[in-house]
């Protein structure tokens, strides 16, 4: 076996972002991620970077603008009430094309809300979150190793799409440790003819959000839009463990696909037949996926913690007379394997008796 | 399939966490799945500490133990809160330098009730010592990892700065396998 | 014959939206001849706020990259640390820099970034049709305050130069007008030594310009002057209210004006 390292989440991601090449970090304390930006305050310096604890989460976003409108890559982190502070400048970021990396090890929310783990934010990170007619990037690690994996990978897509993107974690990746390779994989930072530089040799260049002319706005939205449906075709990363013949199909995401990785391996030992897809990119979707496996299942269930907000893409996924349930817990709970395995029993009993009443 | 999953709890400055690191890490160390998951949130502050552990041959989904094989307990309170959870037939071992063993209830596990805080004073000349003291009882007791990843996991977390500590610290391991040999 | 003004080749051929009167069209001339007289066409960033500013880079031909309304300094930082060779400056009026970026500009002074932020103050909201700034003179009609500013509901006109001068991070803070040539003139060299003190690498440098509005102030060309001269100077009296170069020190009791 290869040399591993056992890490928090947190550190994890952080080496992973200076391993893809980023030397900005711009943030601002928030529980429960703040491993993230004393560990790069230490480390950013060591490899010639910078790091700086801004006034705001506001100035933090706006400061990964203006590094990244110079072709550096450069991130923030935050948890549920920073990001939202950040909301304005994810639009500009998005409006503007311009590459970064945002981290959000959420908390409970809404307000002030509590600490643990939760993943209350999933509306705001794949809708956009901001105003106007974007998305972002959204990469949901369910392990140390993915919270260093898709950092590097998160990093590459915002260059490769000129879109920021989004991990979306939370306090369980953040703090937990596992053993984690390392490797570093070849870093391509590509050309970034557009970033500005200085006008030496080229004609002046400009970054904006702002088109005033008529016409210019919806052309732009149609341009972003169709860089959407890019990422849309080619980007969508997702984990299925299937059966032959499933009874039921799982769907979660993020730290809640342990739990229900646990929970299909006790169903399976006791005979039930379940499958489980865990979308690792949420934006975009892997709605295919779902709709193709969905099929000959007829029986999904949606676990989250929150009140349902990926359900809503489950629903729309679904192949069309497919059942779909939900087991939500919000506020901070925890579905336990238990809890999963009973409802999967009751959902795949009830099903039964459905089917057998329709027919 | 191999699974072992061990909570480890106590009060905050008894090297709660710390014991667990050492043992995640020899899990690793010996090629197998493990996770470590500290307790957040308001229990950091509260005074109380807590860690659970888990060991597996196979990928590990839940990083928690519902049913614990094993509970590590250097505190009242955190045996108040977490024996009840233990695993019938699992393992429950008590520092009873802090914990008197009558207030242990559960009778469907097996208890080692184990003066650690004095052993690691009177064999390490360090009370302190005694989350390692603990934590070679449990490896001696469960299995779960050899003493020697342990003592490999040891040497690379107690390098550089952290040297000093490191002799006492096998020492302290060491005493407490060996005592679980003896009784 | 000799040629003794001209455009400076930096500014484009292109004619202002701004309206007549009206000083920003004066501050951007005074921007490009002192982006020439230091050769930093080729190695300057521009980061213009939102307001009458925006439109910067229709204007200047040098690199620019648009801020959110009052993070122009928080996106000046990001784009200074990582090309601390470069030239950066922000374009601010009173509502981007003193209403809804006072924090930035206070942590980038206070962190002593050394970049260089140019703040228009017309006392009045010019892009948006005439509402109170946080400069806006007591007594002055704005749209938002049509009897007139009151300091029991509004609060008194902000002093930014005064206030960012005494932070440790700021090398170089001055208030000037450009309401008649010869403050133009002074105008220039106090924008001459802030370009030097970011030049230098010395820190922080703030750049006021008085400016008139006519448009909001429903005032001429001449009356604006004139409202200047009597009524905004004495508010916002010129100077320079900190210059970190050794010789021109301010020493105690010193006047700020007598170093303009």
């Amino acid at each position: 076996m290869e040399k591993r390292k056992l890490m928090r989440g947190s550190i994890a991601l952080a080496e992973g972002a200076i391993t893809a090449g980023c030397r900005y970090y711009f943030g601002y304390p928030i529980t429960p991620q703040n491993e993230i930006s004393e560990h790069l305050s230490a480390r950013l310096p060591e490899v010639g970077g910078v790091f700086i604890q801004a006034e705001s989460e506001i100035a933090s976003i706006n400061m990964v603008l203006g590094a990244a409108s110079c072709g550096a890559r450069a991130m923030t982190s935050s948890s549920g009430p920073g990001i939202s502070l950040m909301q304005e400048g994810l639009s500009y970021l998005a409006g503007s094309e311009l590459p970064a990396l945002v981290v959000n090890i959420t908390r409970i929310g809404p307000g002030l809300g509590g600490i643990s783990a939760c993943q209350g934010d999933y509306w705001q990170a794949t809708r956009g979150g901001g105003h106007g007619d974007y998305r972002l990037i959204v990469l949901a690690p369910n392990s140390v190793q993915e919270m260093h994996d898709l950092a590097i990978k998160a990093l590459h897509l915002a260059d490769q799409y000129r879109n920021p993107a989004m991990i979306l974690a939370d306090a369980i990746l953040g703090q937990m440790m596992e053993p984690v390779n390392l490797d570093p994989p070849p870093v391509e930072i590509p050309a970034k003819p557009w970033a500005l530089t200085g006008a030496r040799g080229r004609k002046p260049q400009l970054v904006k959000s702002l088109y005033l002319a008529d016409g210019e706005m919806e052309k732009h939205n149609w341009h972003m839009y169709e860089k959407y449906q890019r990422l849309q075709e080619a980007e969508v990363m997702v984990e299925m463990d299937l059966e032959e013949h499933m009874d039921l199909l799982l769907v979660s995401f993020g730290s809640c696909s342990r739990m229900v990785n646990s929970a299909v391996a006790l169903a399976r030992s006791r005979g039930y037949r379940v499958g489980h897809i865990r979308p690792v990119t949420l934006f975009p979707f892997p709605g295919d996926a779902i709709r193709e496996v969905s099929r000959c299942v007829g029986k999904v269930l949606t676990v989250e913690m929150n009140t349902g907000q990926m359900w809503d893409d489950v629903r729309l996924s679904v192949y069309p007379g497919c059942q779909c349930r939900l087991l939500a817990r919000p506020g901070g709970a925890i579905p336990s394997p238990k809890q999963i395995l009973e409802e999967i029993e009751k959902y795949i009993k009830a099903g039964d008796l459905l089917a057998k009443s329709v027919r | 399939m191999h699974y072992y999953d061990v909570v480890l709890s106590g009060f905050g400055g008894q090297g709660i966490l710390l014991t667990g690191d050492v043992l995640a890490h020899a899990a690793m160390l010996e090629a197998k799945h493990v996770t470590w998951m500290p307790s957040y949130g308001v229990e950091m502050r509260g005074g109380a500490a807590s860690c659970t552990v888990v060991v597996s041959s196979e990928r590990i989904g839940s990083p928690f133990a519902e049913e614990p094989c094993c509970l590590f307990s250097m505190s009242k309170p955190s045996l108040f809160k977490y024996q009840g959870r233990v695993k019938k037939g699992g393992l429950l071992i008590v520092n009873t330098s802090f914990v008197d063993p009558s207030l242990i209830t559960r009778e469907d596990v097996k208890s080692i009730c184990i003066p650690a805080s004095e052993i690691a004073y009177q064999e390490v000349g360090e009370h302190k010592m005694a989350n390692m003291v603990m934590l070679g009882t449990l490896i001696s007791a469960s299995g779960v990892v050899s003493l020697e990843k342990t003592e490999a996991a040891m040497e690379e977390i107690f390098s550089g700065n952290k040297k000093k500590a490191l002799p006492q610290m096998l020492q302290a391991v060491r005493c407490g396998h060996a005592w679980h040999l003896r009784v | 014959m000799q040629k003794v003004f001209a455009r400076p080749a930096t500014l484009l051929e292109t004619g202002f939206h701004f309206c007549p009167g009206c000083h920003h069209g004066i501050v951007h001339r005074l921007l490009c001849e002192m982006l020439e007289r230091y050769n930093l066409q080729e190695k300057a960033v521009g980061v213009p706020g939102v307001g009458c500013g925006v439109f910067l880079y229709d204007y200047i031909a040098i690199d620019v990259c648009e801020a959110p309304h009052g993070r122009a300094t928080a996106v000046a930082t990001g784009i200074k640390r990582v090309q601390p060779d470069h030239f950066v400056f922000t374009y601010q009026g009173d509502g981007d820099l003193g209403a809804i970026g006072t924090a930035e500009v206070i942590h980038a002074a206070n962190r002593g970034e050394n970049f260089t932020v140019i703040f228009v103050n017309n006392s009045v909201y010019g892009m948006t049709g005439g509402q109170m700034a946080p400069t806006t003179l007591l007594g002055q009609y704005t749209t938002t305050s049509p009897a007139g500013r009151d300091s029991r509901n509004d609060g008194y006109p902000l002093h930014l130069a005064e206030m960012l001068a005494p932070l440790e991070g700021v090398a170089f803070a001055a208030r000037v007008s450009l309401h008649t040539p010869a403050h133009v003139k002074k105008a220039r060299r106090a924008l001459q030594r802030a370009f030097e003190t970011q030049l230098e690498k010395r820190g922080f440098s703030f750049m006021e310009f008085v400016s008139a509005c006519p448009t909001n102030w429903h005032l001429t060309t001449l009356q604006s002057v004139e409202h200047i001269e009597q009524k905004m100077l004495s508010v916002f009296p010129l100077g320079i209210y900190k210059n970190t170069a050794a010789a021109t020190v301010r020493k105690e009791g010193e006047p700020a004006d007598a170093l303009l």
